[in-house]
């Protein structure tokens, strides 16, 4: 029987020629990556299991990235930055990327890709749940916890349950409003929270295809908000592109099978797809844009994993271009690449960074920031009863700081076109 | 593993993400250092809704102002229970708090695998809602053999059956994955010194 791309990795990375869902098979890791609000915890298990002078398996395997309580006056917070410095050291890890310095990079996913270790058919582990967006470069990527990250630490290994893969395709092309954050908010809010619970998110079709590998990213991001384990988009041309620029190591391309085996398939016209959101409180809570429209908001905010990547500030920067911004407008480039790219990078004549400061939006460091809340100095925080629009993932009670606060999940035409208006605004109102 | 497990019933509702379980403002903590790491206990399940705290009336803290233990030893869920970040530190919370079994409908992935590699408690999945019925305070008592939860009130006594742990009983038998792994001499039998 053929195998789907998600078991042919899986089988390439186990002692197994092919493997079939709910096998569970011990699998070598390419890659582990940890950031500074799980990684301290991992080194602590990985010290006290396998001994304070441990090494790790594989020091060019294991990356660290900081991104989360960054710019924080948390001592807690900034004494775990100091033990991932510590660690780095005596590890001699070459690739840790210190706060504070030039090598800072900022959002772990974004990152991930732009300093090259992602690479098709490579299998990737992180102690963040976000760590599958990587599956839009055609390799096996999912998050983990600091037990299985200090196992993987000492052994270079893991067992995975092979997961069923769910298959969503879209023929012909999308319209100019919508971005692959509409896409992601519609599926889930067809298939729900937990639609795709132990399974892997295979994504195909012309439409997919055409998408940009930032797009790709931010459809692949969000397959936890379903419950799944990962998430795929074969690799092509573009990501072959996209990782010669970055990286020089080696990768392989894998293709599911013809006869490969779905419990799941799902085709959608891409020309009919419209702009969505989710509302309050979970991420499958869909609605149309056109159905809340007129919703007034408090806030916009445009970051994140999820909607703060070059991409998605140029989408931003198209319709506040010239405008005056009606709401607090939260500005937050994932990382220092994208950060710079929005103050050399020009649409119409005129730098992002100055169509967003011109705009009245107030830029914020790259980060994870208040995606998910954090310290209470986290820069775009909520603190009491603001209703966001936001281009991040997550909108449980308290995600953003506030128990109190309401978060409309959004693409960042929707964010941007709400930022103008001050209340929930469809973006044909501003692209034609 | 312990075999009966015994105590108060905390009841929570459907899709409890992780977020609630302990908000991310307090991730900060060491979860090694034996002082610090109390603040997890002290703040477990602090980000629930106050309507959806402690079904079904809600409005109960699970851990009380200035303790960092709850007075409840189970918590029962609905489903998806872990749903939302990769952050061990939910698991471990609840472990830190007293949670010696969380029966849900349901789990989120990662969740339940942080559960049980990490060996926290034993996550327990259950074929009905339980949710309606079991009301937070009520005495409980899971045999992990018989795969058997009890709920005893005044005078009677009900049983609910639990899902076999299947697969991943050997991990939770052993303890952890660590534990697991030396077991099936897939790394070294003894810690390394220090």
């Amino acid at each position: 029987m053929g195998m789907t791309l998600t078991e042919k990795i899986l089988a390439d990375h186990s002692d197994q020629d092919t493997v079939v869902p709910g096998d569970n098979i011990w699998i070598d890791v390419d890659v582990l990556m940890t950031h500074d609000v799980c990684g301290p915890g991992t080194i602590g298990i990985f010290k006290e299991q396998f001994g304070a002078e441990s090494k790790v398996w594989d020091k060019e395997k294991v990356v660290i990235i900081p991104d989360h309580y960054i710019f924080t006056s948390d001592t807690h917070a900034n004494r775990n930055i100091d033990i991932l410095r510590a660690f780095a050291k005596e590890q001699s890890l070459p690739y840790y990327y210190d706060v504070g310095t030039k090598d800072y990079k900022g959002v772990c996913h974004l990152a991930l890709a732009q300093e090259g270790h992602n690479r098709p058919g490579e299998v990737l582990f992180g102690t963040d749940s976000h760590t599958c967006t990587s599956g839009a470069f055609g390799m096996f990527a999912t998050g983990i916890g600091n037990t299985d990250a200090a196992f993987i630490l000492g052994t270079g290994k893991l067992w995975v349950k092979v997961p069923e893969s769910m298959r969503f395709e879209f023929t012909g092309e999308f319209p100019p409003y919508i971005m692959a954050k509409d896409i992601i908010l519609q599926v889930i809010g067809d298939i729900g929270v937990a639609g795709a619970t132990y399974r892997a998110m295979e994504w195909a079709g012309d439409a997919i295809m055409n998408f940009s590998m930032e797009e790709r990213m931010t459809l692949c991001n969000m397959a936890i908000e379903a419950g799944g384990k990962n998430a795929l988009i074969p690799a092509d041309e573009k990501t072959e592109e996209y990782v010669k620029q970055r990286t020089d190591k080696p990768y392989k391309i894998h293709r599911a099978d013809a006869d490969a085996k779905y419990c799941f398939n799902k085709t959608y016209n891409a020309s009919e797809m419209e702009p969505v959101v989710a509302k309050p409180h979970s991420p499958d809570n869909k609605a149309k844009v056109s159905e809340v429209a007129g919703t007034k908001i408090d806030r916009s905010y445009i970051g994140s994993c999820t909607g703060g990547k070059f991409t998605d500030f140029l989408a931003a920067a198209k319709l506040l271009k010239g405008k005056k911004v009606a709401v607090d407008t939260f500005i937050v480039p994932a990382t220092t690449e994208v950060e710079k790219d929005l103050h050399e990078k020009k649409w119409e004549g005129e730098t992002l960074i100055d169509i967003f400061k011109n705009a009245g939006a107030t830029i914020g460091e790259p980060s994870c920031a208040a995606c998910l809340g954090g310290p209470k100095d986290t820069f775009g925080r909520t603190h009491g009863t603001e209703v966001v629009i936001s281009t991040t993932n997550r909108n449980f009670p308290g995600r953003m700081g506030s128990k109190q606060s309401e978060v409309y999940l959004a693409s960042p035409y929707t964010a941007a076109a709400s930022a103008i208006t001050g209340k929930i605004t469809d973006p044909r109102e501003f692209i034609k | 593993m312990e075999d009966i497990i015994e105590g108060t019933a905390y009841v929570l509702g459907d899709d409890v993400d992780t977020d609630q379980i302990i908000p991310a403002e307090h991730l900060v903590y060491s979860l090694s250092d034996p002082e610090e790491r109390k603040n997890y206990g002290k703040y477990a399940l602090s980000g629930v809704p106050v309507d959806g705290a402690g079904l079904p009336d809600g409005g109960k803290n699970f851990v009380n102002e200035g303790r960092f233990e709850s007075d409840h030893k189970i918590i029962i869920g609905g489903k998806n229970f872990g749903c939302g970040s990769s952050r061990e530190h939910a698991p471990a919370c609840l472990k830190i708090a007293g949670i010696k079994a969380v029966v849900a409908e349901s789990f989120a992935r990662i969740f339940y695998r942080n559960s049980v590699d990490g060996g926290f408690f034993i996550p327990f999945e259950t074929p009905a809602q339980m949710i309606k019925d079991i009301r937070t305070g009520d005495r409980l008592t899971i045999d992990v053999a018989k795969g058997e939860l009890t709920q005893h009130s005044e005078g009677s006594s009900k049983t609910w059956p639990l899902k076999p742990l299947g697969e991943v009983s050997e991990i939770i038998k052993a303890g952890n994955i660590f534990e697991y792994a030396r077991k099936a001499g897939l790394i070294p039998s003894a810690k390394s010194a220090g």
